[in-house]
């Protein structure tokens, strides 16, 4: 996963985000780089502003702030739109029309459809094409959705918490047409989602926003390998001091132990267990912990972010 | 079209990146005669549909295999075997297996708990094969091997597990 495989422009690129509704801030000073080729988790607490996030990517709401760009694009442009499908958390489609008909009308509204891809989709899960949308489970529904969009043959899927109401085989089934569509025509996704156990696997970029900024960005095998889980004894009331000269993510005692999550700068040496995070751990870490440095890594950042060292020296060369 | 042959069977719970489960199974496989030199491994997308397991994890663990000189990519067809895998004597009759039980007795004798014995094990295991040394993988597996005995009988008898390197 080199960056010569995805060398080119990024699919997506966001420049100091912002977005004011009426009761404050949903999203403030978003800035990442998501590029081509990747699957992308959105990861964020309620509120954080991740479908405000996709909704401006999508083009269905402008910022308050700052801008958007889709493969160098502004997001309305006829280029981008041609480029780019989003899949609303609603899954919005006409109750009354029939499967068939609904493929149909995605022919009719984009130009470069491909029927036959949308229809293995629909195929794959055994869902009858005469049949009404109103009739279908929930999960028929996500599929016909997902159809709709990969029948436009985006280059960019972005997607709203798919798999939200979707019961676990259904989610691994339908998760592993995604995957399959995405690896065959080469698709960039970027999907929202706050289950974390649904990443571990799937998404190999992340995007974590909380408290309206990004706190986390970049590839998941980088994000992960300049992490390290410390468990040990603790001294006093926090972790022991030795562990200072390293990037504190998240501290937790329990009776005499303590379990510290950091970026190690340099060796981390000590009377201490030392393991690797999981996905998910490291997640909940930064969800955890709204003060924790934030992290983005070279591949994430946008022009004339990071300068301020925000991603340390000694964790580069892992 | 070609019959896929293998499924990997990826365990999110497990701790073991799931590309390191592909390369692991992949290796079961040619071990056990399960793959043969000129079988086809399921293409990236086969594995991302039955295991919803994210394309270029696949492919990662592929270009491993590959590295080790056990499968090659064929433009346009699909990633093969080049080679299978001796297997290794690796039963409880093999010589290993006897100098491993007078040191568990040796571990046993100076007081040792599970516990103790298993990280010493996991720590030594991790020294010799997170380099990426293929010591000791049968006898097609010479190459590399070169002072591999010397730095397991160097590892430091220390409980911490480091991964901090």
């Amino acid at each position: 996963m080199s960056d010569g495989m995805y060398a080119g422009e990024p699919a997506l690129e966001a420049y100091g985000l912002g977005m004011r509704y009426r009761r404050g801030w949903a999203l403030k000073d978003c800035s990442f780089r998501l590029p081509t080729g990747r699957i992308c988790g959105l990861v964020g607490p309620n509120g954080a502003g991740k479908t405000t996030l996709l909704s401006i990517a999508a083009h269905v709401l402008e910022p308050t702030q700052g801008s958007v760009s889709l493969f160098g694009e502004t997001p309305g442009s006829a280029e981008s739109g041609r480029r780019t499908a989003f899949l609303a958390q609603e899954k919005p489609l006409f109750r009354r029309f029939t499967v068939a008909e609904t493929l149909r009308l995605g022919r009719e509204l984009n130009p470069g459809w491909d029927q036959r891809a949308a229809e293995d989709i629909v195929r794959a899960g055994n869902v009858p094409f005469d049949a009404k949308i109103s009739t279908l489970s929930g999960g028929q529904r996500t599929r016909v959705a997902l159809a709709l969009a990969f029948g436009k043959r985006p280059d960019l899927l972005l997607l709203d918490e798919p798999m939200s109401d979707l019961d676990p085989v259904v989610r691994h089934e339908i998760m592993g047409t995604l995957l399959a569509e995405a690896a065959e025509h080469g698709t960039t996704v970027l999907m929202s989602t706050h289950v974390l156990a649904e990443l571990e696997n799937v998404c190999d970029y992340l995007v974590v926003v909380s408290g309206g900024g990004v706190r986390l960005a970049g590839d998941v095998d980088e994000l992960m390998s300049v992490h390290t889980l410390v468990t040990g004894a603790k001294e006093g009331d926090g972790p022991p001091a030795a562990l200072g000269q390293h990037t504190l993510v998240e501290s937790r005692t329990s009776g005499r132990q303590f379990t510290a999550l950091v970026r190690p700068q340099g060796p981390v040496t000590g009377p201490w267990e030392t393991d690797s995070p999981t996905m998910e751990e490291l997640l909940l870490a930064y969800l955890r912990s709204p003060e924790a440095p934030p992290l983005i890594t070279p591949t994430a950042q946008v022009q004339g972010q990071g300068l301020d060292g925000s991603f340390g020296t000694g964790a580069v060369a892992a | 079209m070609v019959v896929v042959i293998v499924e990997y069977r990826i365990d999110r719970r497990s701790g073991v990146p799931a590309f390191q489960q592909i390369v692991q199974q992949t290796k079961q496989a040619l071990r056990l005669g399960v793959l043969v030199p000129g079988d086809r491994l399921p293409t990236a997308k086969d594995v991302a549909e039955t295991s919803a397991v994210n394309p270029n994890t696949t492919l990662k663990a592929y270009r491993e295999l590959e590295r080790e000189g056990l499968v090659e990519p064929r433009p346009g067809q699909g990633t093969f075997v080049r080679r299978t895998l001796g297997r290794v004597d690796a039963g409880t009759d093999s010589p290993l297996y006897g100098e491993l039980v007078t040191w568990m007795s040796k571990a046993a004798g100076a007081g040792l708990e599970q516990e103790d014995v298993a990280a010493l094990v996991a720590s030594a295991m991790e020294q010799q094969y997170a380099a990426g040394t293929k010591a000791a993988t049968g006898p097609a597996g010479a190459t590399g091997a070169t002072g591999a005995m010397g730095a397991a009988g160097a590892t430091g008898f220390t409980t911490t597990r480091s991964t901090g390197e």
